[in-house]
């Protein structure tokens, strides 16, 4: 296929879905179809056909439309109603009432049972109005399994862009200038990244997408992967040609069945039509991808232990530079990206660095994905400018805490992260600001606690997962995580003392300065910003203690 | 009782339909050390985990030092050198899971099936695992039975959940 060809394609199958009053789109993702929602599908479907309505509805299985917990969802165009919680008693009632009544059953309507009124058109509820789409924009609107309708929504229009009308330095020029930055929690420089990588002289090159979102509690990458796993590929393509690489490694965790399965299917679709393989478009531009999977260990989200992993060995990391910018996978220049930042890049060519880098805060530009969850009432997927407060996305797109509770904290980073207290409510979300109340922006993760959560074991909890994820190599990790986790235990079961706090207090420091890599570095960051927030929770569990040690001693003195 | 006779006494036969799905995909890999996991998922996929009889063989033909194999295999969550059970029941503890009590659900098994993660009944039929994070933290708490995955699972449920699912008698 030629550059021709692709418009052509593009139109003819733009005509081919005007020709449809409706299109109705059933949510496939991981979480929808736990609910129930194939079964949907397949109901959906047959309706359509009973009444005769095959040319003017057509019925698309996509990704992640976003209030996960709703599920099975199912999305109204033109008209855009979602309806939640649908199944298969009800799904005709719907096709009636919305497609032929034109009235839509209130009751089914998206958060009906908890708004005093659910909106009819549901751009205008509160958890999307707030929202800004760039990464998830197509995501839960197109078949991720369908190469067309990618294509349709401008889809490798940025590819065939950079391909025939820009230089790699201009490629890079345009990512820098947009000011995007790496979205798997560090922050790099996007455009730098790939201008460090783009300067090595190398006979091979390579771009790697990680894939492993390895931070229990975030669910990001795998809708991006599931729900629109062209968008990744084409950001990975723009990747190797803007750096000079035509090899590229997609490591996906292997706890994601479906997005692995989603994003073979784009590679071998992509392949077909000539947009992934030797001459691109026609250009003399060749870039292959290859899949591989993850084996479960969190440490292989750092990049060099992703490397070590990709060359088939332990995913344990070793000491940079060499960054892998130098000398990455086969001791090649390597370039990794996160899938969200691949994610952005297609739109970013598309409508320019200039537009993208006005969206969001002065240091980070941009919109972010953040995966709400934990005592919430609206968790799911959610999209927002960097820089809206912490506030605004709990409360109002969230819809708050359920069950008349309290909130308490909001847990950012995983186990890299910390927990952001009530009385800053109105961070503003962004790289920085995260960074100063002792968490980090991390890949996204957001889960939120109540006053029913107990701090210290949240800090246990988190401890226990580093030291399990530690890859053993170097001993400030490997040993300093399983000391503060006994430490803490000890605290949890009130058989602590104030030596305790002191004794984590220097071992944190020790394990965030000595460890080689960032799972150390950050392991202590949980523990810290509890201690720093909830001290007086540490405090409560150290006096059952000496309540304990008082009573026993009494009993002692006077027996 | 008669015992059953170890999988390490047993010679891999190459006409073996789980053999030679893992030889195909070595084939596929051009017996390239470095697509050493890609295989073992092969085979754990074929074998439901990795027999030391297998690991033997993929060292063989991938011409690797045994140690290599050994480590990789015993590094990863993923792989086990032990049979998972018949069935399996998964339950996930990620921070959103933990928030919403996955511990009670474990407890609930615990109770119930009496295992412990990692475990396998006697009868071979039903081993629990945990999961680290299984990505439906929108969901939360949820667990797996038999590559299904159960959204918002209350303790309560769990028990009949997992019989009717795997027909494990208890």
């Amino acid at each position: 296929m030629n550059r021709q060809d692709l418009k052509t394609m593009a139109d003819a199958a733009k005509a081919e879905h005007n020709k449809y009053k409706h299109k109705i789109c059933v949510c496939c993702g991981a979480g929808c179809i736990s609910s129930g929602s194939e079964a949907v599908l397949k109901k959906l479907q047959e309706e359509v056909k009973t009444r005769g309505l095959e040319n003017d509805v057509r019925v698309v299985p996509s990704g992640c439309m976003g209030p996960c917990n709703q599920g099975p969802l199912v999305k109204v165009m033109p008209e855009y109603a979602i309806y939640q919680k649908v199944n298969c008693e009800n799904i005709a009632a719907v096709v009636q009432s919305q497609l032929i009544d034109k009235k839509p059953i209130e009751d089914l309507l998206l958060f009906a049972d908890s708004r005093p009124k659910p909106f009819v058109n549901a751009q205008e509820d509160p958890f999307f109005e707030k929202q800004y789409k760039i990464v998830l924009k197509d995501c839960g609107s197109i078949n991720p399994e369908n190469i067309e309708d990618y294509i349709v929504r401008d889809g490798y229009k940025a590819l065939d862009k950079v391909l025939f009308q820009m230089s790699s330095e201009e490629v890079i020029a345009e990512i820098k200038h947009s000011r995007l930055r790496g979205r798997g929690g560090a922050g790099f420089p996007t455009g730098i990244k790939w201008e460090t990588v783009y300067k090595y002289v190398a006979d091979q090159k390579y771009v790697i997408c990680n894939g492993d979102e390895g931070d229990p509690g975030a669910f990001m990458d795998r809708s991006v992967l599931e729900g629109n796993p062209h968008r990744v590929l084409e950001g990975m393509a723009i990747a190797g040609y803007a750096v000079g690489a035509n090899k590229g490694y997609a490591y996906i965790r292997g706890e994601y069945p479906l997005a692995i399965k989603r994003f073979e299917a784009a590679i071998k679709a992509a392949k077909k039509l000539g947009l992934l393989g030797p001459n691109i478009l026609g250009s003399p531009f060749s870039f292959d991808i290859e899949i591989r999977i993850g084996a479960g260990a969190f440490v292989c989200g750092e990049e060099t232990a992703l490397i070590a992993s990709i060359e088939g060995k332990r995913g344990t990391p070793r000491p940079r530079p060499p960054f892998p910018a130098e000398s990455g996978l086969w001791g090649r220049p390597t370039l990794i990206n996160n899938v969200e930042t691949l994610a952005s890049i297609a739109p970013i060519i598309n409508r320019g660095g200039e537009w993208y880098s006005e969206i969001g805060t002065p240091k980070s530009a941009g919109t972010k994905v953040f995966a709400l969850a934990g005592k919430i009432n609206y968790s799911g997927l959610i999209e927002v400018p960097m820089g809206m407060t912490l506030r605004e996305i709990v409360f109002d797109i969230g819809g708050g805490v359920p069950g008349g509770k309290q909130f308490k904290a909001a847990q950012t980073g995983g186990p890299s992260g910390g927990c952001i207290p009530k009385e800053h409510l109105d961070v503003k979300v962004d790289y920085e600001s995260l960074v100063s109340l002792g968490s980090i922006m991390g890949s996204g993760g957001l889960i939120i606690m109540d006053d029913s959560s107990d701090m210290v074991d949240v800090a246990r909890f988190f401890m226990e997962f580093c030291m399990d994820e530690s890859c053993g190599k170097c001993v400030p990790c490997r040993v300093g995580t399983k000391m503060m986790y006994d430490l803490l235990s000890k605290i949890c079961s009130g058989q602590g003392s104030l030596k305790d706090i002191e004794k984590l207090e220097e071992l944190a420091v020790y394990v965030k300065e000595a460890s080689l890599c960032g799972l150390g570095m950050s392991a202590p960051n949980p523990l810290l910003s509890t201690l720093r927030y909830y001290k007086n929770e540490y405090l409560a569990h150290i006096k059952e203690n000496k309540a304990f040690e008082l009573k026993a001693a009494g009993e002692v003195s006077h027996g | 009782m008669k015992q059953k006779k170890s999988i390490l006494d047993e010679n891999l036969s190459r006409n073996d339909p789980r053999v030679k799905q893992i030889l195909v995909k070595m084939k596929k890999e051009n017996y390239r050390p470095d697509a050493l996991i890609e295989i073992l998922h092969t085979a754990q996929n074929s074998y439901g985990y990795l027999p030391m009889s297998v690991l033997a063989f993929i060292t063989k033909e991938l011409k690797v030092p045994p140690s290599r194999v050994f480590s990789t295999v015993t590094f990863y969550h993923f792989f086990s050198l032990k049979s998972k059970g018949e069935h399996t029941c998964l339950v996930c503890t990620g921070t959103a899971c933990y928030v919403k009590g996955a511990e009670r659900i474990l407890s609930e098994i615990e109770k119930d099936f009496h295992l412990k993660p990692g475990m396998v009944t006697n009868d071979n039929k039903l081993g629990l695992s945990t999961a680290r994070c299984i990505g439906a933290c929108g969901l939360a708490p949820a667990m797996v039975v038999d590559d299904e995955v159960h959204a918002k699972v209350k303790p309560e449920d769990v028990k009949n959940m997992v019989l009717s699912k795997t027909g494990v008698r208890v």
